[in-house]
């Protein structure tokens, strides 16, 4: 944690950036809440823990983020990913982030650059915690009627507060599917239908782009497992197209590239 | 003429593109090949248009059944719309399943416009597996205003 | 007009059947893992006598997440509207905690200052409130800065406080609350023995409220109080979405050709769209300006236009919000902010 803010201390002191994004002692020991760092005294309040969860990228598209100058981001491995997933999606250019990640025993890599992100991530080990692991294949070997079920009641607290929404990266359209209504693609209300529309249309506009940070699933007030849904979707994507988001910041979108003999068993 | 007294006549919706399998639909009848009345075509240029959410917008509005048909790979009016409706149908139906879509009234095939017995047989196909899977309740329908059964019976 | 007695847990059973019997639901708090949610239930052990807070508020009793105003249809060259059968069934909501029974006067105040809002009324009118005071609070409540308190009776038709682990003080406060004694009988015994403050949870006040509201107008332009409390604001709107107060809607036609329904939905003041006009002109462009709007609201506006607070201090917001924008934290330092 020391390493930390001496590290923020320096780039504020340097004028390197202009503030640094981490995160600070939340209301309860079990939470932590984004910070905005923007002078080195300040860099005190900056902690690093378990609790340290909401992905710090998706500040980065706030237009009075934007407006701080150049940042520093305490990254995890899902916030390095997401910076390199943003960037193959022309939406970071090179620079203008520093990116601070720490390790599990707190030592603290300064990445520059979009390259020197690529390099550390690639040395990173992959996949999904054993805990999700096992709650996904749990439900994946349900009966089909009790999935049904399952994903019936869990939407079914769904109020389309859409802080999954608010919390993810890479969900940053200026106007989302959700809202377009002319036509109207999914009901506002969050009746069955409406939260069933809802939630499979923001996995699938992540498919292929997500970078497993669960900011999404964190975000839920009522607690609803939404990042199984691209977990799943990002293993399928994995296993049939190879796509690895988050790794490169080389445009290589899943769903916007195919290859002539790709899986099609299914289709007469 | 022969009527079938069956219990229930599923509703089928096939989201088929212009330049083959609305055109091999169109060859079906015109070859005078009898099919199953059940389905309702919705032409779209190309199966790299049907979005995934015209599928549950099917199923919302009461849909039992849904094909998908487009060119056969290589085919493409626009060279490679399929391929990309390919990849968007496997991510697609991973995550139906997942969430607890029967996939058995989710069809997908390749029917040129030179195929019309195969959009016959495909069609044919389909309504007897939903026929005798019954009706989709378990999928949610839209709030549109509609009388619902129970108001209606 | 109140009238204490004493209720025991033993008797909680027979009550739920003669409400039951009486053409009554009864809507209480179930626990599920490490959520609690109200629900409706049938027998007293389906219900969580000892949860701190739930996650989403008990308004959806009266004005929930979506409903139907009225139905459209088209026939012929006419249009035929109908309104919906208002949902007028007989219920107890048991077991809320004071801060969300005082939250019906605040949704009171807003669904019924003009014109009559029936299907908010028809509920309300059947809504009898079967209240369960705080023995233990956590560090998101703060009832007692907005008036309320761990063992408050308003809003409530009765008002249970745990007395021991087998009974309950029962405080009956209301003519809705006298006819459910009246079908509890003698399920209800006499008073014998102390008030209930000694059963009370201690939730220390953290600003008051009344003085804040005063305040806050002359805050509105203060160069740092909003917008560095709303930079960490991702725009969401769970922090609307689980309050108990919060009564902003959008409505919206779900409809085909020939047939459609207007619903009334739950809206949220933190969304980027919730101000944008036809036009394309966002009177509010700025997360720290819709957060203001959101605090200006609860505390200034409502007490100003309609005579009640728009906070109860549950804490729901604060537990809810995924970057834990807390709203006491920051009334609290609105409170120190020299003008």
């Amino acid at each position: 944690m020391e390493a930390l803010r001496q590290r923020a201390r320096e780039l504020l002191a340097a004028g390197t950036v202009q503030a640094v994004l981490g995160y600070a002692a939340g209301s309860e020991p079990d939470r932590a809440r984004p910070c905005f760092v923007r002078t080195a005294a300040e860099a005190d309040g900056l902690i690093w823990n378990e609790h340290c969860r909401q992905n710090l990228a998706t500040y980065l598209q706030k237009p009075e983020v934007r407006a701080l100058g150049r940042l520093a981001l305490v990254a995890r491995r899902s916030t390095l990913r997401a910076l390199l997933q943003l960037a193959a999606e022309n939406q970071l250019a090179d620079g203008r982030v520093v990116a601070l990640f720490v390790a599990d025993d707190g030592a603290v890599t300064e990445l520059p650059t979009l390259a020197a992100i690529e390099e550390l991530v690639a040395r990173l080990p992959r996949g999904l915690s054993d805990a999700d692991r096992q709650e996904l294949d749990r439900i994946a070997a349900l009966p089909l009627g009790e999935r049904q079920a399952y994903w019936a009641g869990e939407f079914a607290r769904c109020i389309k507060c859409y802080a999954c929404r608010a919390a993810c990266p890479l969900c940053y359209c200026a106007r989302c599917i959700t809202e377009a209504n002319q036509p109207q693609w999914i009901p506002v209300s969050s009746d069955p239908l409406g939260n069933l529309e809802w939630n499979i249309a923001r996995a699938m506009h992540l498919a292929g782009r997500c970078v497993d940070c669960g900011s999404c699933s964190d975000a839920c007030p009522e607690g609803i497992r939404l990042d199984l849904l691209n977990h799943v979707l990002a293993e399928e994507a994995r296993t049939q197209f190879g796509a690895e988001p988050g790794y490169s910041v080389r445009k290589d979108y899943a769903l916007a590239s195919f290859k002539p003999d790709d899986k099609q068993e299914y289709i007469r | 003429m022969e009527f079938a007294v069956s219990a229930f006549e599923p509703k089928l919706v096939a989201f088929v593109c212009n330049w083959c399998t609305y055109a091999g639909a169109d060859l079906t009848g015109t070859s005078r090949i009898k099919y199953a009345p059940n389905v309702r075509l919705i032409r779209l240029p190309c199966t790299g248009r049907i979005d995934f959410m015209l599928l549950l917008q099917a199923f919302g509005k009461g849909a039992d059944g849904v094909i998908v048909s487009g060119c056969h790979p290589g085919d493409c009016h626009y060279t490679a719309g399929n391929f990309h409706a390919r990849r968007r149908w496997t991510l697609f139906r991973r995550l139906l399943d997942f969430v607890g879509v029967d996939l058995r009234r989710v069809h997908f095939a390749w029917v040129s416009a030179a195929e019309g017995a195969k959009w016959a047989e495909l069609v044919n196909d389909v309504k007897t597996k939903i026929q005798a899977l019954g009706p989709y309740d378990a999928f949610p329908k839209r709030l549109d205003g509609r009388p619902q059964p129970a108001e209606v019976a | 007009m109140t009238e204490q007695r004493i209720l025991s847990r033993q008797n909680l059973g027979p009550l739920f059947e003669r409400l039951a019997a009486d053409g009554r639901r009864i809507l209480a708090p179930v626990r599920h893992g490490d959520r609690v949610g109200f629900e409706r239930v049938t027998r007293p052990d389906e219900v969580a006598l000892d949860y701190v807070q739930t996650r989403t508020s008990a308004k959806s009793a009266v004005f929930p997440p979506y409903e139907p105003l009225l139905q459209f249809a088209l026939q012929g060259k006419d249009v035929q509207v109908a309104e919906p059968a208002p949902d007028a069934a007989p219920t107890v909501l048991f077991g809320v905690h004071p801060c969300d029974a005082a939250s019906f006067a605040t949704l009171e105040a807003v669904f019924t200052w003009d014109t009559p809002d029936l299907p908010f009324e028809s509920k309300r009118a059947n809504l009898t409130i079967i209240g369960l005071s705080c023995t233990q609070g956590d560090a998101y409540c703060f009832c007692t800065s907005v008036g309320g308190g761990p063992g408050d009776p308003r809003g409530s038709d009765i008002l249970l406080t745990p007395i021991g682990a087998t009974h309950f003080l029962a405080e009956i406060l209301t003519e809705r609350g006298q006819a459910v004694a009246r079908l509890a009988g003698e399920l209800l015994e006499p008073h014998r023995g102390n008030g209930k403050d000694a059963a009370l949870a201690q939730i220390p006040p953290r600003f008051d409220a009344r003085q804040l509201g005063a305040k806050l107008p002359a805050l509105f332009n203060h160069p740092a109080a909003w917008q560095e409390q709303a930079l960490r604001c991702l725009g969401c709107g769970a922090c609307a979405f689980v309050c108990p107060t919060c009564s902003c809607f959008d409505i919206t036609d779900e409809r085909d050709r020939y047939h459609g329904v207007r619903l009334r939905c739950w809206d949220s003041c933190g969304l980027a769209l919730f101000t944008l006009h036809a036009s394309g002109h966002n009177p509010r462009t700025k997360q720290s300006e819709r957060w203001r709007q959101r605090v200006m609201h609860k505390f200034a506006y409502q007490p100003e236009r309609l005579g009640v607070l728009g906070c109860v201090g549950c804490g729901r917001c604060s537990r809810a919000c995924p970057v834990d924008m807390n709203l006491a934290q920051h009334a609290q330092q609105l409170a120190e902010t020299a003008v």
